[in-house]
């Protein structure tokens, strides 16, 4: 098959062996829960590969501004998955992956528009066993739920959300999610969930969304990404150590 | 007025397998045959960015789009349906190879038991064991008959496998040997073995090794990467129709694949068809295709819901349990399982394929003895390495939060460190689970959409229950420090995904009273329309059911050259 050729050839590619190289000198190496904060110690700091063209220094992430988001949508949704995924021992979080800024591009287009789901009328509520059948696309769901997280935020703290302590924000966060916030227009909980689920995606999604910046959720999970094969390893005992790769991997030139 | 094209001698309303399988038989034959298939072209070369987890599992790139048309569900008959706005329960397939595309290539035989469910039931433990409102029928072939079929569905798909030890018989080995055997695979095998249970490999279409099948058409073997269920192969290791069945259709120079052509009536007068009538989703015209046989092999909502749009058939009715168009309506039980943690192991789990894994079937279909049990059939018990992806796989301790600190930790460090053992179970159909014509929502054409009225019964919870007991005790023997067991089924939901195994709605048997297909797929009220898919399944047995759709392909390729050749009901 011809892909399979190519990939193949891609393989001998030098800026591979180079990549693969570099992973190794620089003490990056896999082990499940014990690889800690080596991986943290990369973050921020883009894979410098051996290409001239790129030597000079650090490039810039032009995909790091915003397509939906208002600065302070965007700061309470970089807040908000913080706490859902947080930077600790074992590596970055929400924040430095990149996951605010993936979810602003998810709803900027078909995600956000609800472009590929049901949203003819009529709207009755139904039982819960019959799933979403509210008449809000996603992106008007968090305009609303942001909104109400400050407000929220303001009512009981007198800050906005991003303002508050690590420990308010997972009692507002909380709230939503049990439903003891009052909003009638959208589902508190349901909104929650669907914050909890993009945080997730945003964290390990390919680099290319915008989130799991530098393929570190992979590198957190041992997740090798991008591979071709795993014939050599399938039958192996040992957890195989392999430094992922991502989809730009397939576009090199 | 719709623009009418020259007659042909066979029009397929969707190209998956069902499609794909009987172009290519008819095709050979000499007939002229055209596909006609809703969605767009699909070739091996689309899946070049094929690892991409969001693309193709959460945004459902390969599936079919929801805004156009999805189906009304409720409960019972006391609630309003409503639409399914967003995916969940399951999945539907769209573009050239359908469902075939997206799948995990786990291919089995239904049981010799699943083709004489009633008789065998009523002959071993007497006509009560079969409660009120079960409508379970004998689907009017025997295994033996079907073995055949099966046979061929798997030569030409190249099925990698060793023997069922408690399967049907068989005329002939798989084509291809089994896969390889991973060491959770193995620590399976091990322990079923010890409990004296029958592990085998299940049966896979991702390809040991490189093969040519009968008509000639050569794959390579599979790499293990992991991306098989709603991803598309990008070695063409996968069976799917489009790198087997396909391309020997159009290779006779007979066959005519027209994509973009959303089929939306079949024409009919007294009781033959004549052809169907068809938008071109490009450009909004309206098109009809005369015929003089008509093929219906799109999936179970769209085969029910076009007869019953075309007013085909005999429309069933719930409440006498008479009429035969959307009847028996059946699912999966896919409840029952359990989930181990080890503390001190590690696995390539993001290895592996769709149909990696071990199966037993001791406790599928009626292998074991149900007189104190209060359920009928059973589920096949496996391991599954189909390949753990980050998104989806973040299984944590009962007792860990949904989010923050501990939520990470324990999801990262467990990825490696679970292995899940599961029931596959069967479903019964029920009088009052059936499919009709939704009488408020409609598709983006004005169409009626298909309702779904479904719940689990009582059968179901008793199987679950029992399946999810199996499992626990086989992932005790397999070592793990913690064991949760999942039992609980609970009411049918239809937000999280549980299997795009549906059935029934046209479903075959011996009698035109109880059935609306025979045994060669020929619809009994108009003898040149043929329906195939798992809409034809009376009942859904604890497997996969691709195998035995593959094999109702076969026989109903058979049965329409029989047809074209000397017409009349052929049984």
């Amino acid at each position: 098959m011809s892909i399979h050729n190519e990939e193949e050839s891609k393989d001998q590619n030098p800026s591979s062996v180079t990549r693969r190289k570099f992973l190794k000198n620089s003490g990056y190496v896999v082990g499940g829960a014990i690889l800690g904060g080596i991986v943290g110690n990369l973050l921020g700091r883009p894979v410098q590969e051996n290409n001239p063209s790129q030597a000079a220094g650090p490039t810039t992430d032009y995909n790091q501004a915003l397509m939906f988001f208002t600065i302070e949508q965007f700061r309470t949704v970089e807040a908000a998955t913080e706490r859902i995924f947080p930077a600790d021992e074992i590596g970055p979080g929400a924040k430095d992956l990149g996951v605010a800024y993936f979810i602003d591009h998810q709803l900027s287009g078909d995600w956000g528009f609800n472009a590929r789901d049901y949203m003819q009328g009529p709207f009755y509520k139904g039982e819960a066993v019959q799933g979403y059948q509210g008449r809000l696309k996603r992106r008007e769901i968090f305009d609303i739920a942001l909104q109400e997280m400050n407000n929220y935020s303001r009512s009981k703290y007198q800050k906005r959300f991003y303002e508050l302590t690590g420990e308010q924000q997972d009692e507002v966060l909380t709230a939503f999610q049990n439903d003891e916030v009052k909003i009638t227009t959208i589902s508190p909980s349901g909104f929650f969930n669907t914050l909890r689920t993009a945080t997730i995606q945003g964290v390990y999604a390919d680099p290319l969304y915008g989130g799991n910046r530098n393929m570190d959720g992979w590198k957190m999970k041992n997740f090798p990404g991008n591979q071709m094969a795993y014939t050599d390893i399938i039958e192996d005992e040992k957890l195989a150590k392999i430094p992922p790769k991502s989809l730009k991997d397939h576009v090199q030139h | 007025m719709a623009k009418k094209l020259p007659k042909v001698d066979v029009v397929i309303v969707g190209v998956g397998w069902a499609g794909g399988i009987i172009a290519a038989e008819l095709a050979k034959q000499g007939l002229q045959v055209v596909g006609l298939e809703r969605g767009k072209e699909r070739k091996t070369e689309d899946y070049f960015m094929v690892h991409d987890e969001l693309r193709y599992a959460y945004r459902y790139e390969l599936f079919q789009d929801l805004s156009k048309e999805t189906v009304t569900f409720r409960s019972n008959e006391k609630v309003r349906a409503l639409p399914m706005r967003q995916y969940g329960s399951f999945l539907l397939g769209d573009g050239l190879g359908g469902a075939g595309v997206h799948w995990n290539g786990q291919t089995y035989r239904f049981l010799p038991y699943d083709f004489q469910i009633q008789s065998k039931t009523v002959e071993r433990y007497g006509k009560n064991k079969i409660p009120a409102g079960m409508t379970i029928q004998d689907w009017g072939i025997t295994y033996d008959e079907m073995e055949p079929y099966f046979d061929a569905f798997e030569k030409m798909a190249g099925i990698s496998g060793e023997e069922n030890p408690l399967g049907g018989k068989r005329s002939d080995k798989y084509p291809t040997p089994p896969m390889k055997y991973s060491p959770q695979m193995k620590m399976f095998q091990d322990a079923t073995k010890k409990l004296n249970l029958h592990p085998y490999a299940t049966p896979s279409a991702n390809l040991s090794e490189a093969y040519t099948n009968p008509d000639g058409i050569a794959r390579t073997a599979c790499q293990y990467c992991g991306f098989c269920e709603r991803f598309g192969c990008e070695y063409g290791a996968k069976a799917d129709p489009v790198v087997t069945v396909i391309p020997v259709a159009n290779k006779t120079g007979k066959f005519q694949i027209r994509t973009h052509s959303y089929v939306r009536r079949i024409l009919h007068t007294g009781n033959k068809a004549t052809g169907v009538l068809y938008t071109d989703v490009t450009t909004g015209e309206e098109i009809e295709q005369p015929a003089d046989i008509v093929v219906l092999t799109s999936y179970v909502f769209n085969n029910v819901r076009l007869l019953l749009n075309s007013k085909l058939g005999r429309p069933y009715d719930p409440k006498t349990g008479t009429g035969v168009i959307g009847k028996n309506y059946a699912y999966q039980v896919q409840k029952g399982n359990a989930l181990g943690f080890y503390e001190n192991m590690e696995f390539n789990n993001f290895a592996g394929a769709g149909a990696l894994g071990v199966t037993i079937d001791d406790y599928n279909g009626d292998n074991f003895d149900h007189a104190n049990l209060n359920f009928i059939h059973g589920g096949g018990i496996r391991i599954s390495q189909t390949g753990k992806r980050p998104i989806a796989s973040n299984s944590v301790p009962k007792g860990t939060p949904t989010w923050g600190k501990e939520f990470k930790a324990n999801s990262i460090k467990y990825y490696n460190r679970t292995l899940s053992v599961s029931g596959q179970g069967a479903s019964m159909p029920f009088q009052h689970h059936y499919l009709d014509l939704d009488p408020e929502y409609k598709d983006v054409f004005g169409d009626p959409l298909i309702r779904l009225t479904f719940d689990f019964e009582e059968q179901d919870r008793q199987l679950a229950a029992f399946l999810a007991e199996r499992c626990g005790e086989i992932m005790k023997e397999m070592g793990a420090d913690l064991i949760q067991v999942a039992k609980d089924l609970g009411p049918y939901d239809i937000v999280p995904y549980q299997s795009t195994h549906n059935t029934g709605g046209v479903i075959m048997g011996a009698s035109p009273d109880s059935s609306a297909i025979n045994n060669y797929g020929q619809l009994w009220d108009a003898e040149n329309v043929f329906v195939v898919g798992a809409s034809s399944f009376p009942h859904n047995s604890g497997y996969n059911p691709t195998g035995t759709v593959g094999a109702l392909s076969y026989r109903t390729a058979e049965g329409i050259i029989k047809y074209s050749k000397n017409g009349g009901i052929l049984v």
